[in-house]
């Protein structure tokens, strides 16, 4: 007969305040097999564990059932309680009466106090049927993959790399660097952003243990903490990057015309192309989507002979390469190679994007004169289009008014309810920038709050407003296009408490960061899932802030949430620690609530094997030449969908047994 | 005395029952009737469970499974409701009232959409009144 112990735990007054404590130790008293039932206003700090400890060193309990918070946060902790003092670890089960009881009932304490007797019988009930489980452990391939090469993924990388460990850097573009990379100055010290981050990058590009794998894609990921198999698609640059030097001389040929994403659509680049003067590495790309085939042939086809001089007529990409990097008679797989790798671990660093302003129909989108901050920011960048000269898009004047709009798309429920939360920063830094540069021009920011939380951030903000920047409080309705290119922002002053209209030769919108749109693809790949906001979902928003509910897989920078610079390096450096630990551990535990098969039991129907998304079952043959099916222990995951089909109730999932799981039914039935 | 339903809720521990937790979490309000019980995957759940669960007396039975496309294990969900909606075909003719359970999906993220659930189910059960095992009439 198992000898069960409840502690129940005030959480100071979460769930005392609510929750009649006192009422609930006395009903698990009741309940079969409880032999002693105790409170303490947090079972979770070292005198609440302590109890515990005592009870399970005097031979008293040896099973546990603490009511308190979620599992999901503490049932670690109390484990660790068990083991301490010998007993199994997986012989405890949690109540939840806090955050799904005294949390949600605070307005009704007699149905909470209710309602938390019945959740400590059920975990009773499920403790009653508990059974010892044994950990396993697996080798872990010490090795680690970043994906995303802006800011985050690079020092990821270079702290994992520092650390001994071989490092995939894997980026989607030409070039690793990022948003970082297209940045002009950075708030608030307006240091170069090129001139702090290209260092880094070289340094990335040259490190002995990072593999820099830029214009590749992840396929797929496999396998789990320690051992995850990596399919990575090389996209097919169709410029042997062996021989490419970086020249440039392919980019300059190139007659096809496409919007240069690297300055945010204000410029137009060829298809063969390299991604912006500083890249890492510097090799070029010709992107097939926008090639014009000038040459007239197809890729992978001899070159017609030219009658008159009896050469070949080459394309002016190939015949512009000095190197002899562009071969377009070489047939080449227009997908790609798949190179496979194996990690110990991955941290996910795969950005954001800015909303585009076409997507704000009032505030005249069509308008070339409307820029977002990231076209603002390659306008007066030294490596823009304009090579830094301030000159407004629709028609190469100088601007004398320019409007800032704050908030687009940001705190707004049509779009987004989040706060892109740098956004009045870098509209601030911006607007100085060329207040200091320009201090005949009338700048008008409207902001709806100013938000500088930030080591000198709000000091920042009062030098804007000392060199005669014009800061309005209220939101603005809409935009209306007036002749010679010019705008007419009409908004509302909420100090002055009226409604204004507002000239200017150039208006900025400050639009929201949200996540690429083909971010769920790829989010399901990994098996990580996306917040409310639409960013990656963290394992737990205070405590847990780099993991992900996928062991070994971690988060760094904006794919996690909106954040400026220095905290998008300290996440990079945080997940890299965080990612650093099962590869330097060089073992990893594999959670033993996986699936077993009773061969006594099994009919070898087969009906499992298909289901499992894992392909971790398969038909055997037993001693009687019988097929039997057999899991695979470091394939499963435990989810049970093979264990709920098994006709025979051959298949068991430790941890959620049939016995306990009905032995929950009957109690919360009782 | 006022009848208050007793729902028994299996739910997926990476969506529903952390969908829950959040719903704590933003001190979301709903009725003191659902009690979880947690599985690693809606798919762990075997319809002879909410069955069971029926036979018992629960007044009403929820199974909280990701949304498709959501899920840990890449497509537990997709057995879930397919399982799920073959039982609730069934219930009428088993003699219970097929609004005494519900197959949703809520994620992680939605703790005011498992308030929103649960306020809206467990009032949908106070208008059926209790399970005809327990003396409620026979609505089936």
């Amino acid at each position: 007969m198992a000898k069960v112990g409840v502690y129940v735990c005030h959480c100071g007054s979460n769930i005392g305040g609510v929750v009649d404590v006192e009422d609930v130790c006395k009903h698990a008293e009741t309940l079969s097999d409880v032999v002693v039932s105790r409170q303490n206003l947090f079972m979770c700090s070292d005198p609440g564990q302590e109890i515990i400890r005592q009870d399970i060193n005097n031979g008293l309990v040896d099973k546990v059932v603490v009511a308190a918070c979620t599992p999901r946060t503490h049932e670690p902790i109390f484990r660790k309680v068990l083991e301490g003092e010998g007993l199994n670890k997986y012989l405890f089960e949690m109540a939840n009466i806090r955050d799904q009881d005294s949390w949600v009932h605070a307005n009704d304490k007699a149905g909470a106090t209710a309602k938390a007797k019945q959740i400590v019988a059920s975990a009773v009930a499920k403790a009653r049927n508990l059974q010892p489980l044994e950990d396993k452990y697996v080798d872990v391939t010490k090795a680690a993959l970043v994906i995303g090469g802006g800011v985050a993924g690079i020092f990821a990388a270079l702290d994992l790399a520092n650390m001994g460990n071989k490092v995939y850097l894997v980026e989607k573009e030409p070039s690793i660097g990022g948003v970082m990379a297209q940045l002009d100055k950075t708030f608030p010290t307006n240091d170069c952003s090129a001139c702090i981050l290209t260092p880094v990058m070289v340094d990335a590009g040259t490190h002995p243990n990072i593999e820099l794998l830029t214009y590749s894609e992840i396929d797929s990921v496999e396998g789990y903490i320690g051992n995850f198999d990596v399919k990575i698609r090389r996209k097919q640059a169709y410029v042997d990057w062996e021989k490419c030097t970086g020249c440039g001389a392919c980019a300059d040929a190139c007659p096809a015309k496409t919007p240069d994403a690297f300055n945010a659509g204000l410029n137009n680049r060829g298809a063969a192309y390299i991604h912006f003067p500083q890249a890492v590495p510097k090799k070029a790309v010709i992107d097939m989507t926008h090639c014009i085939n000038c040459g007239g042939r197809k890729i992978g086809s001899e070159p017609k002979i030219s009658k008159k001089t009896g050469n070949p007529i080459l394309a002016p990409c190939e015949k512009a390469c000095p190197a002899g990097a562009i071969n377009r008679s070489v047939a080449v797989d227009e997908g790609g190679r798949i190179m496979d790798v194996k990690v110990g671990a991955i941290v996910v660093a795969t950005g954001y994007k800015v909303m585009e302003k076409e997507n704000f129909k009032n505030l005249a989108p069509d308008s070339p004169n409307v820029l977002t901050a990231l076209q603002l920011e390659r306008l007066i960048s030294a490596t823009g289009p304009t090579g830094g000269q301030f000159l407004r898009p629709g028609d190469g004047k100088k601007p004398h008014t320019i409007s800032f709009l704050s908030c687009v798309g940001s705190r707004d429920e049509r779009h987004h309810t989040h706060c892109s939360r740098v956004c009045c920063m870098y509209m601030i830094k911006q607007a100085k920038l060329l207040k200091e540069k320009y201090p005949d021009l009338e700048i008008y920011m409207h902001f709806m709050d100013v938000r500088t939380p930030g080591k000198d951030f709000d000091e920042y903000y009062t030098g804007a407003i000392d060199m005669g920047i014009n800061i309005i409080r209220g939101r603005v309705g809409g935009i209306d296009t007036l002749p010679e290119g010019n705008l007419r922002v009409m908004g509302y002053d909420s100090d002055l408490a009226a409604n204004i209209e507002i000239d200017a030769d150039l208006v900025v919108l400050a639009t929201a960061i949200e996540l690429q749109d083909d971010i769920k693809p790829f989010a399901q790949k990994l098996s990580l899932t996306l917040d409310g906001s639409g960013f990656f979902k963290e394992l737990h928003p205070k405590l847990k802030p780099v993991d992900t509910p996928v062991e070994g897989i971690f988060l760094a920078g904006c794919c996690q949430g909106p954040k400026d610079i220095p905290d998008t390096v300290a996440q990079a450096k945080g997940a890299a620690a965080s990612a650093a630990v099962p590869l330097s551990q060089g073992r990893v535990r594999i959670n033993p609530t996986i699936s077993e098969v009773n061969q006594e039991k099994c009919s070898g129907c087969g009906i499992c094997e298909p289901l499992c998304p894992y392909a971790a079952i398969s038909m055997i043959e037993n001693v009687a030449g019988h097929p039997r099916a057999r899991i695979e222990m470091t394939q499963c995951k435990g989810c049970g969908v093979c264990t709920t089909a098994c006709p025979s109730t051959a298949i068991q999932l430790y941890g959620y047994t049939e016995d306990q799981i009905m032995a929950q039914i009957c109690a919360l039935t009782a | 005395m006022e009848f208050v339903p007793n729902i028994i809720g299996f739910a997926c521990q990476w969506c529903t029952y952390a969908g829950a937790d959040l719903a704590g979490n933003l001190r979301c309000k709903y009725p003191p009737t659902v009690k979880l019980i947690k599985v690693p995957c809606s798919g762990r759940v075997k319809p002879e469970y909410v069955m069971q669960a029926l036979a018992q007396g629960a007044d009403g039975v929820l199974v909280g499974g990701c949304h498709f496309g959501d899920c840990h294990y890449k497509d537990g969900n997709h057995k879930t409701k397919n399982r799920m909606d073959m039982l609730k075909s069934m219930l009428g003719d088993l003699g219970f009232d097929p609004r005494r359970f519900r197959r949703e999906w809520i994620s992680g993220a939605e703790g005011k959409k498992f308030a929103e659930v649960i306020t809206d189910f467990t009032k949908e059960l106070i208008e059926l009144g209790p399970n005809p095992l327990k003396g409620g009439e026979n609505n089936g």
